[in-house]
């Protein structure tokens, strides 16, 4: 058996794991890994500005491949820098494992240089973390680390290794393991089939059904089971802000997505509906609205990998744990054997009325004459892109506007953080997208608040030559911040609108890129078609958009599904 | 509702932080916490006692399931049981306390287990109210100090928790 330092079983065990690319920052408590990955060129490191974008690149790989991402850092302010990386990972159940620097075992507790407890600062934002106790162990620990992060409900696994676990003259057999077991850790491989069977009956015997699909359906590659039952089916399909892409938007039965900034359309008919299948979402805040109000007259099948996010706000009827693509399946089949048929009387109902609801437009914008509007601006891109870009956003208005008017027909294809809403993440998951898919156009949507939290790294897209396009919808103000203050707070804008904001267009020259402005209606198509055409270039569009917009729909506070604010004046 | 979860965790560093910071975390409410390793010495057994609404222990069991640590677990007020705590508490007595002490020691079927001329040390086991009624019996007045274990719990008759 070879004989190899901790460090290079690190690098090795990296290999052997298939993974190309990994993003990070070295330093002290990390040299002996770098130096280890000096010494070989199968495992491609990409070096970031600061090491929160090292983790929303691997973040932005994981979520438009379904494979885990991969970071490396240092001890101390390496490893805290990656903390809102990594919570952006946990909340939304991105799998990520990410490999942190530690001071030597014998200084842990001195207070040493660059110490930090990273084992107990991450415990609450991973799903699982893992110290290293001998350098032999290293391989053990590596192949736990993607098992965890990439089963059941997958997650990040910071790895915390002690610089004298990789010191060079200690050298330890190497064998890569080809399975872990865990007697604690089983996820669920499937339903059960009493409950399966019980859901099929409930919703073959429903009259005014709908499937409300989230994250999950994408995160457990289980888009071609929902598409295939929601046909076979016929029922009307809504998705969550992270399920966008789950079920084809421009499909007929696709109602659009739900909650505090869904469509007129997903939102009435959730909350008139008599039957909910739940498939890989989690009943979030930002769609239910106030709980104890919503859906009166559903009952409610989930469908969760996740036991503990069934009936954590809302009462499911019917629990099912598993995977989802194994249960979706199951429902099919069972759905295609039964001598029962969806009512089709009460179905043809069911559609006459959401088709009302679409008919009523509830996603109307006002345009102008000489304003750009950021809806059209997306509208335009999506055109121009054939509805068929990786899109990753920041949070904010921009974010909403991205997720309403670009229509999503693939999974995997729009990358936002919906779940910790981290401003900042757009250019970096942009970054880890485009350095995979080079040859696929790569968006990333934000605003001028959000891009100059990890500007910085338009030093990196030089570095790398990842020449993803940068769309800044420019309001010149933290734009949803001051929506929040013009409906709740008397239009007094605390600390929402931005003074002195830099010129763009210099700023991504100064970084060896392309900067355009656009702050006339007449200049959007042809710019953003010239914008388009530079294949190779990463170019930074300054878009000047009305100042004054809000986004609608928009769910009345502590209301049900249905109490939506349709414009700044029109409330239903 | 006051329940007793009964928790076998890998014997792992680090793994009574994650099941602590978890109800922290989610803002569940711990009463009383004990642990120890078992026979077993890769498994610890960790006893928590908590209260809540029927979705609030139903969350704190699937959350705690959901730690990679933990290997089993059971909500022991869910059938017979049994539970024990420890209580060591020392009492100030002089002259004709003495006596009344030792009597209402005896009653609670507790033990005095160290002397000086002015204290009583009293080790008493039981169920937590009986632990009270000992210390309301005897008037506060008199405690000096109070040590108690926390609750363990197991259940009864042939179901274990066990791997």
């Amino acid at each position: 058996m070879e004989l190899l330092s901790g460090a290079d079983m690190l690098i090795r065990s990296l290999q052997d794991e298939g993974i190309e690319y990994i993003y990070g920052y070295p330093g002290g408590a990390a040299l002996h890994i770098y130096d280890a990955l000096f010494r070989q060129d199968k495992v491609k490191h990409i070096l970031v500005r600061h090491e929160q974008a090292a983790v929303h690149m691997a973040d932005g790989y994981a979520r438009a491949s379904g494979q885990p991402g991969t970071v490396l850092v240092t001890s101390g302010p390496g490893a805290t820098n990656t903390i809102t990386g990594i919570a952006t990972a946990f909340m939304d159940s991105i799998p990520m494992v990410v490999l942190c620097g530690q001071v030597a075992s014998t200084l842990i507790g001195e207070d040493a240089f660059q110490e930090t407890d990273m084992i107990g600062v991450s415990r609450p934002v991973v799903k699982h973390n893992l110290s290293v106790r001998h350098p032999s162990e290293i391989p053990e620990i590596i192949r736990k680390a993607y098992y965890i992060a990439s089963t059941g409900r997958p997650g990040p696994v910071v790895v915390d290794i002690p610089k004298d676990m990789t010191a060079p003259n200690e050298r330890f057999e190497y064998a890569y393991p080809k399975k872990v077991k865990l007697r604690s850790y089983n996820p669920a491989i499937r339903g059960h089939a009493g409950q399966i069977k019980k859901a099929v009956d409930m919703m073959l015997a429903a009259r005014r059904p709908i499937i409300y699909a989230g994250g999950g359906v994408i995160l457990g590659k289980a888009s071609g089971q929902l598409t295939e039952l929601v046909r076979k089916l016929g029922f009307p399909v809504t998705n969550t802000l992270m399920g966008i892409g789950c079920y084809p938007a421009s499909d007929k039965q696709h109602l659009g997505w739900l909650g505090m900034h869904g469509t007129y359309e997903a939102n009435m008919a959730m909350h008139h509906s008599d039957l909910i299948l739940a498939v890989g979402a989690r009943f979030d805040d930002r769609v239910t609205n106030a709980t104890e109000k919503f859906c009166p007259g559903a009952r409610i099948i989930h469908i969760d990998i996740d036991p503990a996010s069934i009936s954590k706000t809302i009462d499911a009827d019917v629990p099912i744990v598993g995977p989802v693509d194994a249960v979706l399946k199951e429902m099919l089949a069972l759905v295609k054997e039964s001598k029962e048929k969806p009512d089709a009387e009460a179905l043809s109902s069911w559609w006459k009325q959401i088709d009302e609801w679409r008919a009523f437009h509830g996603m109307r914008y006002e345009t102008s004459p000489d304003v750009i509007k950021p809806q059209e601006v997306v509208e335009m891109l999506c055109r121009l892109t054939n509805g068929d870009a990786f899109v990753t956003s920041d949070v904010g208005q921009h974010q909403m506007f991205a997720a309403q008017y670009y229509k999503f027909d693939k999974p995997n294809r729009w990358i936002n953080s919906g779940g910790l809403g981290t401003m900042g993440f757009g250019l970096p998951a942009a970054m880890g997208v485009k350095l995979n898919y080079p040859d696929d156009e790569v968006l990333c949507i934000t605003g001028e608040g959000s891009i100059q939290m990890n500007i910085q790294e338009l030093s990196t897209c030089n570095q790398y030559n990842l020449p993803v396009k940068i769309i800044n919808l420019n309001n010149q103000s933290l734009g949803m911040v001051r929506q929040w203050q013009d409906m709740n707070y008397e239009s007094r804008h605390s600390h929402s609108y931005m003074e002195s904001l830099p010129d763009f267009i210099k700023l991504a020259e100064a970084y060896g890129h392309v900067g355009v402005r656009i702050d006339r209606k007449e200049d959007l198509e042809p710019k953003l078609k010239e914008v388009l055409a530079m294949k190779d270039k990463l170019v930074f569009v300054d878009i000047q958009v009305d100042r004054f917009e809000h986004v609608y729909p928009m769910q009345v506070a502590r209301g049900c599904m249905k109490d939506m604010w349709l414009s700044k004046t029109e409330r239903v | 509702m006051r329940r007793i979860i009964s928790v076998l965790l890998e014997n792992e560093p680090g793994a009574l932080s994650r099941v602590v910071g978890l109800f922290s975390q989610r803002n569940y409410n711990i009463e009383t916490l004990t642990v120890a390793p078992t026979e077993d010495e890769t498994l610890s057994r960790l006893t928590v006692t908590t209260s809540g609404s029927d979705r609030v222990i139903e969350q704190i069991t699937k959350q705690l399931n959901k730690l990679v640590e933990v290997v089993k677990l059971v909500d022991l007020t869910e059938g017979p049981h049994i539970e024990r705590e420890l209580m060591l508490v020392k009492l100030k007595a002089t002259g004709s306390q003495r006596a009344e002490i030792k009597r209402t020691v005896d009653i609670f079927r507790g033990q005095i287990v160290d002397v000086t001329s002015s204290v009583y040390t009293v080790q008493l086991a039981g169920d937590s109210d009986k632990l009270d009624g000992f210390i309301q019996a005897i008037g506060t007045s008199g405690v000096l100090e109070v040590v108690r274990s926390g609750v363990s719990g197991i259940a009864r008759g042939e179901k274990v928790l066990s791997l």
